[in-house]
C-alpha cells in the first residue's frame, strides 16, 4: 500500500532525528573510544624495508601521543604475511583477545585471505570522524581493494598507482604507450625488467601488459572463464616470448621485488623501471639516492591504481587505540606531511574539494618535487582485474618461464 | 680401546652427593628440554603437509606433495641444494685443513687467528650482500675498472650474479663456511697433539701436507664430524645467501619454502611444508653420502700411510695453491663488508664511479639512536640462551663421562632436527605451542626459543674435543686425592677452556643472528638488533644495510675476540696449553 502523505513525513522525520542521533552517537561512541584509548600503547605491525616511511610512521607517533596520549609502537617487518601467520596463529590457539598485533598495513591478497578467515575486526572505517574526508567517488580504490568491496575492514591511508620511471640523461624521450615500450626493449636488450611473479608488482606489471593487449580488457572486471581463458590471456604470453630475450640478464634471472627492480635503476642496470609511489622517484632524488635527472612517465591509457589500506585483527588487545591511529592517518595534516617529497611522496586519499581552506592551503603549498607528475598528467587509474584472473596468470607464468631452459 | 680413553667409573659412582645425583638427571632434562620444542616443531611441519590443516580446503591426504611434484623447478631446485651444499663444505673443509696444515707451527698462524673473529661475526645477509656488490656487472669491482680499463659507461649485461649453476651462492657459502670450520680446527686441535704428530712426521721424511693429512687429520676429523656435518646442513638450507647469491629461476628449495609459506593467499602453506620434509630428507641422504665419502677417505688414508708415500715435493706447489684458495674467500668477505662501509656513509653513488660523489653521516644518525635498547635485548638474549645450553651441555657431557652413559642415535638426530628443517617450516608448531602454553610474547619465551637453536651448536661445537680430552689426567688427579667434581672444574674445564668459549662465542653469534623465532614468539613485542635490520634491510637500501651490518657484527666480534685471545692470555705462560 503507498505511504500517505502524513505517513511519509512522518517517516521523512524520523529517519533524519535518527541519522542526526546516529551521528550524534558517533561523535559520543567516538569520545569514549579515545576516552578509552588514551595511555595504551598500540602495535601497528608494517613493513619496515624504507627508513622514510619509518621515519613517518614514527611522526604519527609523535602526533598520537601529543593528542591522544596514545603510544605508537611500530613493530618493523620483512613481509606482511608473518603479521598475518602471527593472527592465524593466535586464532587456531583459540586466543580470542589480547592478541600481539593491534594495525596491520595490508591491502590486495593478504586482505583478502584476512578477511575470508574471519581475522579482521570490523566493520570500522565508516565510523571513523575524518571517513566523510576521504574521496570514496574519485577514487574508487578507497573502497574496493582489488576488487574485493572493503566494507569498511580496512580503511585508507595513501593512493598508489603506477608510474615508470627513467634516468632522462640516458633516455631522453621515454615511450608512449606499451608497444612503445616492447619497441624500446627489443632495440635496447637487457636495459628493461620486471620482478620475478608472483611477487605482487610483478603481477602488477603483467596486469598492465594485460590491459594494453586485450582486445577487450573489461572482461578482466568479471571472474575469468575457463573455456574462455586460454584465448583471452594468449597475447599475455605472446608479448612476454617476444620481449624475454631482450630482458636484462636475457631473463634468465630477475629481480625479486620492488626494492630491487628500483636498486638496478640506481645502479644503471636498467634504463626504466616502475613503482606504485608517483612520489617515489622525487623522494629518493631528495634523498640523495636518486641522481636528479630521474623523471616518471605513465602510459596512454592509464596505469593500474590502488590503495594502502590499515586493517585491526578481531582479537586486538589494543583496539581503541588502534581505531584512533586510523583516524590520526586521515588527518589532512598527517595526510599532507605524507604527501611532501620531501617526506614520502605518497598520495592522498582525501577529496581535496570536501578539506577546510586552512587544509587545503597546506595541500596546496606542497611541492610536487622534481620528478613527480601532476595529477591532471597521471591519467586514468585502471582498476585492478578480478582476482581469479590474478591467480591464474601467476601460476602460468611460473609454469612457462619459473625455470630458465 | 684407543689411548688416552680410560674406564670411567660404573653407572652409579659418584652418585652419592646431591651433585652426584642431580648430574645423573642432567641428560635426561635436557633431552626433555629440548625434545618437546623440536617435536612441537617439527609436528608442526608434519601436519601442513599431509593435509592436517584447517586452511588446506583439502583434508588429510597427499595433496601437498602432489602439488610439490608438479612445480616444474623441483628437480633443478634440490639438485641445486644438493651441489651448492655439498661443493662449498667440500672446499671450505679443503680449504681450511689446507691452511691448518700449511700454517701449523709458524707465525703466520696466529695471524690466522686474528683474522677469525671479524670474519666469523658477519650476518649471513650482510655477507651475501657484500659479496653481491662486490662481484656485479654494476658492483664494485667494475666500478673501479670502468670507465678506463673496460670501456663500460653502462653495467655490461653479464649473468654473475644469480647465475644457474650456482657458482656465485657456492663462492658465498665458502666465505661464510671457512672460518667457521677453521674455528672448529683450532678448537679441536690442543686435543690432537698435533705438534708431536707433525714431528714424527717430519722426521720420517714425510712433507708438511702429507704428514698432516696421514698423522693429524684422523684425530682431527673424529672431532670436526659433527661441526662439518653442521655445515653441511647449513649449506644445504641457506636462505638468505640463496636469495641474494642463488638463481631465481628457479631459485634453491630453501628459497622456495620461504616464498610458498609466506604466500599472501595462505593456499601454498601445505606445499611449503611438503618441501620443507623433502629438504630433509635430502639432508638426511646427503650426510649418508658424505658418511660412506669419508670411509672411502678413511681407506685411502689408511693404504696411504702404508704405502710409504712421502708426499715431501708436493709441498712447494700446494701450499701457496692451498694458502692462495684460503685468500680469495677471505679477501671477497673483507673487500664485500668494506664496500657495504663505504656505502653506510655514501650520498649518491652512480656508476661508474669508483667512489661515492658525496660522503654524509645522515644514515648512522639515523639508525644509531633507538638502537641502543635493541643491542642490549640482544646481548641479554645472546647470554641467557648461550649460558643456559653450555651448562646442559657440559652438565650432560660430564654426566656421559662420570656415569659411562652411551647416548643413543636418535638422541643426536633429536639435537640436529633444529638445524635441518626449514625455520620458516619449523616455526609455526613452535609458535602454536607456545600460544596454547600461554608462554609468548614475553622475554623468557623468546630467550628459551633461542635456546633450543642454540643448545645443537654450543653442543656439537664443544662435544667432540670435551670426549677426547686425555682422561688419564684425571686417573692422575683421583691419584692425588681429587674428587670427580674437583677433577671437572680444576683439571677438566681449564684445559677444555677454548672449545668452551669457541662454543660460547658460536651459541652468541647463533642467538644474536635469529630473526624468525624473536619475532614469530616474541608477537613483535621483542625488539632485537636482528629484527630491525631484517626488516630494513627487506628494503634493500645498501646505505642501511652496510650500517645495521656493522652494527650486527659488533656483538659477535666480541664474543669471538674473547673465544680466541682469553685463552693465549690465561695459559700464555703455559707452553702445553698453546695451540701451537
Amino acid at each position: 500500500m503507498p505511504l500517505t502523505r502524513r505517513q511519509f513525513a512522518a517517516l521523512a522525520g524520523a529517519s533524519l532525528l535518527t541519522s542526526h542521533a546516529m551521528a550524534q552517537d558517533v561523535t559520543q561512541d567516538w569520545e569514549a573510544v579515545a576516552q578509552a584509548a588514551r595511555g595504551q600503547t598500540v602495535y601497528w605491525h608494517a613493513w619496515g624495508g624504507d627508513p622514510k616511511i619509518n621515519d613517518f610512521i614514527a611522526f604519527i607517533g609523535d602526533q598520537a601521543q601529543a593528542r591522544y596520549g596514545v603510544t605508537l609502537k611500530h613493530v618493523k617487518l620483512a613481509d606482511t604475511a608473518d603479521a598475518v601467520a602471527r593472527v592465524l596463529a593466535e586464532r587456531d590457539a583459540g586466543q580470542i583477545t589480547g592478541g600481539a598485533v593491534d594495525l596491520i598495513w595490508i591491502n590486495g591478497d593478504n586482505f583478502a585471505a584476512m578477511k575470508a578467515q574471519g581475522l579482521l575486526h570490523g566493520p570500522f572505517a565508516e565510523r571513523l570522524p575524518n571517513w566523510p574526508l576521504v574521496d570514496i567517488l574519485g577514487k574508487p580504490a578507497t573502497v574496493t581493494d582489488f576488487t574485493l568491496p572493503t566494507e569498511g575492514y580496512e580503511s585508507p591511508w595513501a593512493m598508489a598507482q603506477l608510474v615508470f620511471e627513467y634516468d632522462s640523461a640516458r633516455l631522453p624521450t621515454p615511450p608512449a604507450d606499451l608497444a612503445g615500450l616492447k619497441a624500446f626493449i627489443l632495440a635496447n636488450p637487457g636495459r628493461f625488467t620486471y620482478p620475478q611473479p608472483p611477487d605482487y608488482l610483478g603481477v602488477t606489471f603483467l596486469k598492465q601488459v594485460m590491459y594494453g593487449v586485450m582486445a577487450d580488457p573489461a572482461i578482466l572486471q568479471s571472474p575469468s572463464d575457463p573455456a574462455a581463458y586460454d584465448a583471452a590471456i594468449a597475447p599475455l604470453w605472446a608479448f612476454l616470448d617476444d620481449i624475454h630475450p631482450s630482458l636484462w640478464r636475457s631473463a634468465k634471472a630477475f629481480p625479486a621485488n620492488e626494492p630491487a627492480l628500483g636498486q638496478l635503476l640506481a645502479d644503471a642496470e636498467i634504463d626504466i623501471a616502475f613503482a606504485f609511489n608517483p612520489g617515489r622517484a622525487s623522494a629518493e632524488i631528495a634523498a640523495g639516492t636518486l641522481p636528479d635527472t630521474v623523471r616518471t612517465f605513465v602510459l596512454d591509457g592509464g596505469t593500474l591504481g590502488n590503495a594502502s589500506f590499515v586493517a585491526i585483527p578481531f582479537n586486538a588487545a589494543h583496539r581503541a587505540g588502534a581505531l584512533v591511529i586510523a583516524d590520526l592517518i586521515l588527518d589532512p595534516a598527517v595526510q599532507a606531511h605524507a604527501q611532501d617529497p620531501a617526506v614520502l611522496g605518497f598520495q592522498t586519499v582525501l577529496n581535496l574539494a570536501a578539506l577546510t581552506p586552512d587544509d587545503r592551503a597546506r595541500f596546496d603549498a606542497l611541492s610536487l618535487g622534481v620528478a613527480t607528475l601532476p595529477p591532471a598528467e597521471l591519467g586514468p587509474a585502471l582498476l585492478e582485474p578480478h582476482a581469479s584472473w590474478v591467480t591464474r596468470i601467476a601460476e602460468d607464468w611460473v609454469a612457462r618461464y619459473g625455470t630458465a631452459q | 680401546m684407543t689411548p688416552g680413553k680410560v674406564a670411567t667409573g660404573t653407572g652409579t659412582a659418584g652418585t652419592g652427593t646431591a651433585g652426584g645425583r642431580l648430574l645423573r638427571l642432567m641428560p635426561g632434562l635436557t633431552l626433555w628440554l629440548l625434545a618437546v620444542p623440536v617435536l612441537a616443531g617439527f609436528a608442526g611441519t608434519l601436519a601442513p603437509a599431509f593435509g592436517f590443516d584447517p586452511l588446506s580446503g583439502t583434508g588429510p591426504g597427499l595433496a601437498a606433495f602432489t602439488t610439490l611434484a608438479q612445480w616444474p623447478g623441483l628437480r633443478a631446485a634440490a639438485w641445486l641444494s644438493v651441489t651448492s651444499g655439498v661443493g662449498s663444505t667440500l672446499l671450505a673443509l679443503l680449504i681450511s685443513l689446507g691452511v691448518v696444515a700449511t700454517l701449523i707451527g709458524r707465525p703466520g698462524f696466529a695471524t690466522v687467528q686474528r683474522l677469525l673473529s671479524p670474519l666469523l661475526s658477519v650476518p649471513h645477509a650482510a655477507a651475501a650482500l657484500g659479496l653481491a656488490f662486490l662481484i656485479a656487472p654494476s658492483g664494485w669491482t667494475a666500478r673501479a675498472l670502468s670507465p678506463w680499463a673496460t670501456g663500460w659507461m653502462q653495467p655490461p649485461d653479464l649473468l654473475i650474479l644469480n647465475d644457474p649453476a650456482g657458482l656465485a651462492l657456492t663462492l658465498g657459502l665458502v666465505a661464510k663456511e671457512t672460518p667457521f670450520l677453521l674455528l672448529m680446527i683450532l678448537a679441536a686441535l690442543p686435543q690432537t697433539d698435533a705438534r708431536q704428530r707433525m714431528t714424527v712426521a717430519a722426521s720420517l721424511g714425510y712433507g708438511r701436507l702429507a704428514g698432516f693429512a696421514l698423522t693429524v687429520l684422523p684425530a682431527l676429523y673424529a672431532q670436526l664430524r659433527l661441526p662439518v656435518y653442521a655445515v653441511l646442513a647449513y649449506a644445504m638450507t641457506a636462505v638468505e645467501m640463496a636469495m641474494i647469491l642463488g638463481p631465481t629461476l628457479p631459485p634453491s628449495l630453501s628459497v622456495q619454502v620461504v616464498t610458498w609459506a609466506t604466500e599472501p593467499n595462505l593456499a601454498h602453506r601445505g606445499t611449503a611444508a611438503a618441501a620443507a620434509l623433502l629438504q630433509v630428507v635430502l639432508v638426511v641422504g646427503v650426510l649418508g653420502l658424505w658418511r660412506m665419502g669419508e670411509m672411502g677417505v678413511r681407506r685411502l688414508v689408511r693404504h696411504a700411510a702404508r704405502s710409504g708415500w712421502r708426499a715431501a715435493r708436493v709441498d712447494a706447489t700446494l701450499q701457496p695453491v692451498l694458502l692462495g684458495l684460503a685468500l680469495t674467500p677471505a679477501l671477497a668477505l673483507a673487500a664485500g663488508l668494506a664496500g657495504l662501509s663505504v656505502w653506510s656513509v655514501a650520498g649518491l653513488w652512480s656508476f661508474p664511479d669508483a667512489w661515492p660523489e658525496d660522503l654524509t653521516l645522515a644514515t648512522w644518525t639515523r639508525a644509531a639512536p633507538g638502537l641502543w635498547q635493541a643491542s642490549i635485548t640482544s646481548l641479554t638474549l645472546a647470554l641467557t640462551a648461550t649460558l643456559a645450553a653450555l651448562v646442559l651441555a657440559l652438565a650432560c657431557l660430564e654426566a656421559e663421562h662420570r656415569f659411562g652413559l652411551n647416548p643413543q642415535a636418535w638422541v643426536l638426530w633429536l639435537l640436529y632436527l633444529p638445524l635441518i628443517v626449514p625455520q620458516v617450516a619449523f616455526l609455526p608448531g613452535l609458535q602454536m605451542l607456545a600460544l596454547s602454553t600461554g608462554a609468548i610474547g614475553g622475554w623468557a619465551a623468546v630467550a628459551a626459543v633461542h635456546g633450543v637453536f642454540v643448545l645443537p651448536y654450543v653442543f656439537l661445537s664443544v662435544s667432540a674435543p670435551y670426549r677426547a680430552w686425555d682422561d688419564r689426567i684425571a686417573v692422575q688427579g683421583a691419584a692425588l686425592g681429587a674428587s670427580a667434581a674437583r677433577v671437572f672444574w680444576r683439571l677438566r674445564l681449564p684445559m677444555l677452556l677454548t672449545p668452551v668459549l669457541t662454543a660460547a662465542a658460536v651459541g652468541m653469534a647463533v642467538s644474536v643472528g635469529q630473526y624468525l623465532p624473536t619475532l614469530l614468539i616474541g608477537g613483535g613485542r621483542v625488539e632485537t638488533l636482528t629484527t630491525e635490520a631484517v626488516a630494513l634491510s627487506s628494503g634493500g637500501n645498501r646505505r642501511v644495510i652496510g650500517a645495521y651490518a656493522l652494527l650486527q657484527m659488533a656483538l659477535p666480534a666480541i664474543a669471538f675476540g674473547i673465544a680466541l685471545a682469553l685463552p693465549r692470555l690465561i695459559y700464555a705462560k703455559r707452553r702445553g696449553m698453546g695451540v701451537v
